[in-house]
């Protein structure tokens, strides 16, 4: 028996409710608006309402900034970080997966002295801050001659990372069976064939809430990503945003289709999955 | 199965490269912050050892101002406390309670919690902006004319609280997302006998569902005050710490001392001091908040 009856809620609730909406799409509402008008509607004519004529070549000026010439667009600034933050982001994930996941194993499965501690050691990781490393990698990068590459940011997102996803990894492999891996033994399996065979099937679930979680850390972070490739070659999204549509102050409509192309991605998965996009960031909080 | 599970090789095979990772990455660069702290050096010179020369510059030092800038993250911390998140329990608790478009308001709240902070900070520099942006032609249309004119954010007055106003604004939807979690566990059958024995929504809220809230709230509130403590892209798209330092936060600090002025061993300093600050928090809030069993009252 279920008695769903909605509750009644007070108008005053609905009030807030609908002013903190307001809040939080405004400005969204007015980035996408003056990202498709011309700087004298921007700055006066029509502030908030609609664009009256739709500038879309204020997104082919965005994408084009930065080239030399107006043809090569393999030197936009905007596609480059797009493409510099897409490389990185995917890396970083299969770098966190892997060694989380290999690592989880032995941390919760196996038998060995120093388990506890080593466990411990890593949930360390979830309260230290990332400014802790920045300057002894930067010089750690510099001696190798790295600063300026994808691994530079790589590396030390996957480290920061390892952490939350040891941790999303545990809590999700403690409610394995181990009968399943008894009986796998008695049909021959080793110790890797359990793990390839048996756990990492059963892991999908944990695996795409550390996918999420790790994805956005990589594609939003900016100290590192600031500091370690200052060069455009390699600068992410945020960087490029930042550094070369900061200067560009005269034209407005321009710098709103680049801060829509850089929001774009996120918010068109978020449109599909948002459920398990805040499932995930639930699962990377409460079981902290 | 026992043979399997002790297996040394494979446990050493399984646990290197995240070893590697963590030692390479994190303990070790810890470990070389504390010791640069100790040191005079600016990267290419010699080191030189001086002891805790930099803590003690750190806290009488009044050019560079670190006392300042941990008050201003406090300062944040507490907006955060006091603000953000009694704000986030309110909009949790109205959406929890099955009213049309839960899922609606859900989903629109969380939007700025996934956006690029870069982008935000972006777009908040021109909802600032003096004469062109939204905010002050919003003044200006409502009458206050005066007001209209704020450069909010390089006037030492008002640029603190308007570089802080998008970091609040930002991570509502999310603490309110914890939150929502926390009260949908909330037993229904508790919620039905409560209002059997004839509780309004209000008892309800406050007797029932915050208390049982508290182990995530204290998240929430170990999260805000860490988060402060730490914060740094918002702050340093919005204003590099500017007018004059008034922005000034712990972090922006430290990336400004150590790569503007070369001041390594200073710059660690402030890292170590950052680190030092979001652990002690995070200790005195989880023995602050106590989370009592509630079987054995």
């Amino acid at each position: 028996m279920k008695s769903k009856k909605l509750n009644k809620v007070p108008v005053g609730a609905y009030v807030v409710l609908l002013i903190w909406t307001v809040l939080c799409v405004f400005p969204l509402y007015w980035m996408f608006t003056f990202s498709l008008k011309e700087n004298a509607e921007i700055f006066g004519e029509n502030v908030l309402g609609l664009p009256k004529n739709w500038m879309w070549s204020n997104y082919a000026d965005a994408m084009r900034s930065g080239t030399l010439s107006t043809h090569q667009m393999r030197d936009s600034t905007i596609l480059l970080g797009f493409k510099n933050s897409i490389i990185v982001s995917v890396f970083t994930i299969a770098l966190t997966i892997v060694c989380a996941l290999m690592a989880c194993y032995a941390l919760t499965r196996m038998e060995w002295r120093g388990r506890e501690t080593a466990n411990n050691i890593f949930m360390l990781g979830l309260t230290l801050p990332i400014h802790a490393a920045l300057l002894p990698v930067f010089l750690m990068l510099k001696s190798l001659k790295m600063l300026n590459s994808y691994q530079a940011l790589i590396v030390p997102y996957a480290a920061f990372s390892l952490a939350m996803a040891i941790m999303i990894f545990g809590s999700f492999m403690v409610n394995i069976p181990k009968e399943l891996e008894e009986s796998a033994c008695l049909d021959g399996c080793g110790t890797f064939g359990i793990f390839f065979r048996i756990i990492l099937p059963l892991m999908k679930p944990a695996i795409s809430t550390v996918i999420i979680f790790t994805f956005l850390q990589a594609w939003n972070e900016l100290m590192f990503a600031n500091i370690f490739n200052s060069e455009k070659r390699f600068s992410t999204l945020p960087v490029a945003i930042n550094t070369f549509f900061g200067s560009y102050t005269t034209k407005w409509g321009p710098i709103g289709a680049a801060l829509v192309i850089a929001t774009f991605p996120t918010l068109f998965v978020y449109a599909f999955i948002s459920r398990k996009i805040q499932e995930s960031l639930i699962a990377g909080a409460i079981k902290g | 199965m026992e043979s399997i599970r002790k297996n040394k090789l494979a446990i050493t095979v399984f646990m290197l490269p995240a070893v590697i990772l963590f030692a390479g990455i994190i303990i070790i660069p810890i470990i070389m912050s504390f010791i640069y702290s100790l040191q005079d050096w600016n990267g290419i010179t010699e080191p030189k050892f001086i002891g805790f020369d930099n803590y003690i510059e750190l806290f009488t030092s009044k050019s560079a101002g670190f006392p300042k800038t941990t008050l201003n993250a406090l300062l944040l911390a507490v907006l955060s406390v006091f603000i953000q998140l009694p704000l986030s329990l309110a909009l949790a608790l109205m959406i929890s309670k099955g009213i049309k478009g839960e899922r609606f308001f859900m989903t629109v709240f969380f939007i700025p919690v996934l956006m690029s902070t870069v982008v935000i900070g972006q777009l908040w520099l021109k909802i600032y902006n003096p004469n062109y942006g939204v905010l002050n032609v919003l003044l200006d249309r409502i009458g206050l004319h005066s007001l209209a004119k704020t450069a909010w954010l390089a006037e030492p007055k008002t640029v603190l609280l308007a570089a802080f106003l998008p970091n609040l604004w930002q991570y509502v939807g999310y603490h309110m997302l914890l939150m929502y979690a926390g009260i949908k566990s909330v037993s229904p059958d508790v919620i039905e006998a409560a209002k059997i024995d004839g509780a309004n929504d209000w008892q309800i809220n406050t007797r029932i569902i915050i208390p049982l809230l508290k182990p995530v709230i204290k998240i929430c509130v170990i999260f805000a005050v860490t988060g402060s403590l730490k914060t740094f892209d918002l702050i340093y798209v919005l204003t590099r710490g500017g007018p004059d330092h008034a922005s000034e936060v712990p972090s922006t600090l430290m990336v400004n001392m150590t790569f503007d002025e070369s001041r390594y061993g200073y710059g660690s300093a402030i890292a170590v001091m950052i680190i030092f600050l979001c652990f002690f928090f995070a200790i005195l809030i989880k023995k602050g908040i106590k989370t009592e069993d509630y079987d054995e009252k």
